[in-house]
């Protein structure tokens, strides 16, 4: 894997992606092992100390919600949900995606133009209402949200694959391959899948705040994860209603989330000047 | 030009038609149908209600029933608003909807370009720097964050505007929602303008321009801003989409009687039909703009009539 080595050393190198990761990589840690140690639970209600301000010494170092709850273990419980989500539901935009633009990208000709047509007429759809479709409609779990997340994140993806395998599969070394009779699967997977690593690093790092934004869109509104799980947007959900006597409630899960979502632009933005590829058009929420 | 309005017209048509179908068969695919109750019906019952909402019908028929009514307005009754068809209901709350959507959308491109105009002018400066990191952070903080955010500075703590929709009438309630819905095009606006300006004011006629000693406001008004403002109204069709998921937060936060609210509750209540009719009311509104924004493109652009 020396390619792999390779990208990494060099994207180690710019000084924004250095700090971004390490942000994140830190909040990571504390999101996965956080909640174990601390002496509270994100569940147990405690109606003696409701909506407590932080303090260091009260031992609520984020205060607490409106249930007496421990606002710290519940903000890294929702950051927890939040980065899981974002890093499955982009495994799925990235499988999807990255499928879907080889395959059109190396038949070419009208197959891809069908293809890329599908694509085109999918940017012009408001893709949030279908997700909030499939949450009324099936029975919401954490598998629903990452397919259902996942799957509508793709086109972004597709579109940057199908444009470096058309002008991948010019090359020598693709001919060369077809010459001495390599089949294509083991072209696309051995060939040419791996000259796309750099491109799909950044949008895969460009997607995952998208993917955070519509997590926790959804939760805010109460249509993505349930209680008693719970993630940042539904803790900013929870804010809203102390608001004026328990300002923290909103303001630390807040911040938190934006925090994240900083991070994950700047890294991306970082990523894309340094493997320099364009885009015509992105969909934010 | 007609010839690419006309092409964009007719492939607009499948997109619809695509959707209408994947929303109609996600909702019939639902587990459940709308009359499951507690207590169970009786047979006749039952059948008579399946009959008076045309569910008995084999699935083909259903659909093409639905895109008849669909074409002609008729988006069938709401199963959880009993008295109203869902036509009704969009009538009576899309206009409020779209007028705090359309005055965000405004204010949007007024800030935004602007914004970005005045970065692009003075390229590495502090101005320059404080702008993309304003746009930077306003990206990265979410619709349904900055809401309650303004809420709490100008509603409560400064206590300048009401935060609510009811109570207070007037003007000024729509002061937060417009505003909070508009910040987070803002800044994307901001930053696409700032480098397509950046990109035309190197280009070789900008510096020929400005040697045949043509004033800046000239320059940039008559040479530079035509060009300059192609990506950002590539950017328009993303934008109204961001505005119209925005407000779905927005009137929720703010109470707010718009559509965004109606779907929201829909949702929550499993009111299929209704769900399923502001989905296609909404994508149909996408696309229909997404063809002005194609259009207007075109006429900006003559390069990409010939694509």
């Amino acid at each position: 894997m020396s390619a792999a080595g390779d990208i990494g050393r060099r994207l180690g190198s710019i000084p924004v992606v250095r700090r971004t990761l390490a942000v994140l990589l830190v909040a990571t840690v504390v999101a996965v092992v956080g909640p174990a140690l601390s002496p509270h639970t994100a569940i147990d209600a405690d109606f003696d100390r409701i909506l407590e301000p932080p303090s260091l010494s009260g031992g609520h170092w984020f205060g607490t919600d409106q249930l007496g709850r421990d606002l710290f273990v519940r903000t890294l419980e929702g950051l927890r949900t939040t980065l899981l989500v974002a890093v499955v539901s982009s495994a799925v935009s990235l499988v999807i995606g990255v499928a879907y633009g080889l395959v059109a990208g190396f038949a070419g000709g009208r197959l891809d133009a069908v293809m890329m047509r599908f694509v085109d007429a999918l940017y012009a759809l408001p893709f949030i209402f279908f997700v909030i479709l499939l949450m009324v409609v099936f029975e919401r779990s954490f598998l629903l949200i990452f397919i259902a997340i996942g799957a509508v994140n793709w086109l972004d993806m597709a579109r940057i694959v199908r444009g470096q395998t058309l002008s991948l599969k010019q090359r020598d070394f693709v001919a060369a391959a077809k010459l001495v009779g390599v089949p294509t699967p083991r072209i696309l997977l051995r060939h040419i899948a791996p000259n796309l690593l750099g491109v799909v690093l950044v949008y895969l790092t460009l997607t995952i705040p998208q993917v955070i934004l519509v997590e926790s869109f959804l939760s805010f509104l109460g249509l993505g994860v349930q209680a008693p799980a719970t993630s940042l947007g539904t803790l900013v959900a929870g804010g809203v209603g102390p608001l004026e006597s328990a300002p923290w409630v909103l303001l630390l899960p807040s911040a938190v989330l934006f925090v994240v979502l900083l991070c994950f632009n700047f890294l991306g933005d970082g990523l894309r000047d340094a493997v320099d590829v364009r885009l015509g058009r992105r969909d934010t929420p | 030009m007609l010839a690419f309005t006309l092409r964009r017209l007719l492939a607009a048509i499948p997109t619809l038609f695509l959707v209408v179908l994947g929303a109609f068969l996600l909702v019939r695919a639902a587990p459940g149908g709308p009359f499951d109750e507690e207590r169970v019906l009786p047979a006749e019952l039952e059948a008579n209600l399946l009959a008076a909402y045309h569910l008995d019908e084999p699935l083909p028929t259903q659909f093409l029933r639905y895109v008849g009514g669909v074409l002609t307005g008729d988006f069938g009754p709401s199963y959880g608003y009993r008295d109203y068809t869902v036509g009704q209901l969009i009538a009576q709350a899309f206009p409020l909807s779209l007028m705090i959507g359309g005055l965000a959308m405004l204010l949007a491109l007024a800030l935004g370009i602007s914004a970005g105009a005045v970065a692009a002018l003075r390229p590495n400066t502090a101005l320059d720097r404080g702008v993309m990191a304003l746009s930077m952070t306003g990206i990265s903080i979410p619709v349904f964050v900055i809401a309650p955010l303004l809420v709490l500075a100008f509603g409560v703590s400064l206590d300048w505007l009401p935060v609510g929709w009811s109570g207070s009438g007037g003007i000024s309630r729509l002061v937060l929602p417009v505003v909070a819905l508009a910040l987070p095009q803002v800044a994307h606006i901001a930053r696409l303008t700032r480098a397509g300006l950046i990109e035309v004011l190197e280009s070789d006629y900008i510096r020929t321009a400005r040697a045949q000693g043509l004033p800046t406001s000239t320059l940039l008004l008559v040479h530079a801003a035509r060009p300059a403002l192609v990506p950002v109204l590539s950017y328009l069709g993303p934008a109204i989409a961001g505005i119209l998921t925005g407000s779905v937060v927005i009137e929720q936060v703010f109470g707010i009687p718009g559509l965004g609210q109606f779907f929201v509750n829909g949702a929550l209540n499993r009111d299929y039909t209704l769900v399923l009719g502001i989905v296609v009311f909404y994508a149909t509104l996408i696309v229909l703009l997404n063809l002005a924004v194609d259009i207007l493109y075109a006429t900006l652009d003559p390069r990409i009539r010939l694509t």
